[in-house]
């Protein structure tokens, strides 16, 4: 390959290491993406325009090149420009699965570049047989391109709300089955006859795609991130294939960073929540909710609602508010009415901070993010521990639309679906109001104790609508 | 087993890369503050959108009667620009909200 080209691939592997490892920090985490971008940037153009293939031959079809260029770019920047923030993981997901049907994509054209290389020398067979060690990697980029792909949308449609969650009767069995058949097909497309290698290869795809809309399916909403995590580190790894495939080493690298880096975040999401990757992806805690719902039906006790009027007049004559925001801010989002009522509060000398459990909104991070678009500043978003520490100190705690983040069974309750997952220990607090629509239980499906508890009062309604009249009643106080 | 050997023989520099890939992606997020998961998801995201290099090198060999591969290496150059380009944008302007309430004080 040519020197230039060398380099610049070279230069694009190290920007997508420094870019990842930049993007753990918090200071230097938007310069670390600008960097891999222009790695990015420039094995492109040294692929369009220095490429050639053992022959030395160049590449061609420069108008279509462009053209596909052209398009992406004005697309992706504008939907990803135009995307509101309480999007963002649906949008991650969507531009998630169009990597992976990149990859499929290619897999396809080059299963047919092969196949028709070797199908005018089948007599002997020898042609094909060699093909075969591009094949396995042809394969491999097919069948992962195509889940990620197909399970991407679905994983968008439903954060997005048009697909609703689903339990197909016997699921698993029907997903074994399909895994059972992807493999038993590939292995007939080695051994089989070679006239018969584009049928089997074409159900492979049909499979794999099935695959991924079955696997993502049944998966609850507030589990997708750990799904899009996963999704992602799939579409790295179908990248690698590509790049095993053209002994291209910028996409090896990029594909295997991506693939690696994306399921040690996945199992890192899974830690903050105390699930096993295993659970998130059968669905453990959904599945056992409606049991242990409607199983043990204990008797609650009462709890007691909170007028706009009375909270408003808790949190102002209050020397120390914690606002703990969750799934509900999101899904209204709430985080601009939110912003408002702390400035308010401050501003009659309550001092305002922010809880964030790690996994509270859609991903873990996401509510900072949103909370960072309504402009709350760093230093009052705390931590989890950090927020323990301080809530023997506050005197209210709000929840916005939290709820198994703020269970104290996780503590307490040994049998509980959640027992030992972290959670923000608001109960040591003075008053709790919590925010809600409703007493339905949360994402876990389990009653929350601390709904019941005598400190805590309810505040019933949309968080939005109910922050805006908060911050009404406060100005008018 | 002749032709693992061999396949192992031939690609012995990149299943090199792979293996030392995979534990440089392992030691990367290691140290990861839990408020960066979605904007690090969104960058690498963005990073394996590097696909796209393989969808123009089909584009470009394709031959000018082949539609099938014209056709599909175009979607495909389409499908990873978006991923690409997408990618970054949207990790940007997540990144730019954390820098924006950090440079200035509250008034």
């Amino acid at each position: 390959m040519n020197f230039v080209l060398l380099l610049s691939y070279l230069i694009g592997s190290v920007t997508f290491i420094v870019g990842l490892k930049m993007l753990s920090h918090p200071d230097k985490a938007r310069n670390g993406n600008l960097i891999a971008a222009v790695g990015m940037l420039i094995a492109i153009v040294a692929t369009i325009f220095l490429y050639h293939d053992e022959s030395g031959a160049r590449l061609h079809n420069y108008g279509w090149i462009f053209s596909g260029l052209i398009i992406g770019t004005v697309i992706g920047t504008a939907t990803a420009k135009k995307v509101k923030m309480t999007a963002m993981p649906e949008m991650v997901s969507l531009f998630n699965g169009m990597g992976g049907a990149c990859a499929m994509l290619i897999s396809i054209v080059e299963f047919n570049h092969l196949y028709g290389k070797y199908s005018s020398v089948f007599a002997n067979g020898t042609e094909w047989q060699q093909g075969k060690g591009s094949l396995v990697i042809i394969l491999l980029g097919l069948i992962i391109g195509s889940v990620s792909f197909a399970g991407s949308i679905i994983a968008w449609g439903k954060l997005n709300g048009s697909i609703k969650d689903k339990r197909i009767p016997a699921g698993q069995a029907l997903n074994f089955i399909l895994l059972g058949g992807i493999v038993v097909l590939s292995v007939l497309l080695f051994t089989g006859s070679p006239a018969m290698a584009p049928l089997f290869f074409y159900a492979v795809l049909l499979l794999s795609l099935l695959y991924g809309i079955l696997f993502v399916m049944p998966i609850g909403g507030a589990d997708m991130p750990v799904v899009i995590s996963l999704l992602n580190s799939f579409t790295g790894v179908a990248a690698a294939c590509g790049g095993f495939l053209y002994n291209n080493p910028v996409m090896l690298t990029g594909g295997i960073l991506v693939g690696s880096a994306g399921t040690i975040l996945t199992i890192l999401m899974c830690k903050a929540m105390n699930r096993s990757l295993k659970n998130v992806l059968i669905g453990a805690i959904g599945a056992a909710s409606g049991n242990a719902g409607a199983g043990n039906g204990k008797e609650q006790g009462n709890y007691k609602e909170i007028s706009v009027n009375d909270s408003a007049v808790l949190m102002a004559y209050a020397r120390k508010v914690f606002i703990i925001p969750g799934y509900g801010l999101a899904v209204a989002q709430a985080q601009h009415a939110c912003h408002e009522l702390e400035k308010l509060l401050e501003e009659k000398g309550v001092e305002v901070k922010y809880g964030i459990h790690p996994v509270a909104g859609r991903m873990p991070g996401h509510m900072n993010v949103l909370l960072a678009e309504a402009d709350v500043p760093y230093e009052k978003l705390l931590e989890m521990e950090e927020a323990n520490s301080e809530f023997p100190t506050t005197n209210v705690v709000l929840i916005l639309g939290a709820n198994d983040v703020v269970n104290p069974a996780a503590k307490e309750d040994p049998a509980s679906p959640i027992y030992g997952m972290p959670i923000l220990e608001v109960e040591q607090a003075e008053h709790i109001i919590v925010n809600k629509r409703s007493m339905k239980p949360g994402y876990a499906g389990i009653e929350n104790d601390l709904f019941f508890k005598p400190k805590t009062s309810m505040l019933f309604g949309d968080a939005k609508k109910v922050l805006q009249e908060l911050v009404a009643e406060l100005k008018s106080l | 087993m002749d032709q693992f050997m061999d396949f192992f023989a031939l690609h012995y520099d990149k299943i090199t890369i792979v293996i030392l890939s995979v534990f440089l992606g392992i030691e990367i997020i290691g140290r990861v503050p839990s408020v960066l998961h979605t904007p690090l998801m969104s960058g690498a995201n963005a990073i394996h959108g590097v696909v796209v290099i393989g969808a123009i090198i089909i584009m470009g060999q394709a031959e000018p009667d082949n539609y099938m591969a014209l056709v599909l290496g175009f979607l495909a150059v389409v499908l990873g620009t978006l991923n690409v380009v997408g990618g970054f944008v949207v990790t940007d302007r997540m990144l730019e909200m954390f820098r924006k309430k950090k440079a200035p004080p509250k008034p």
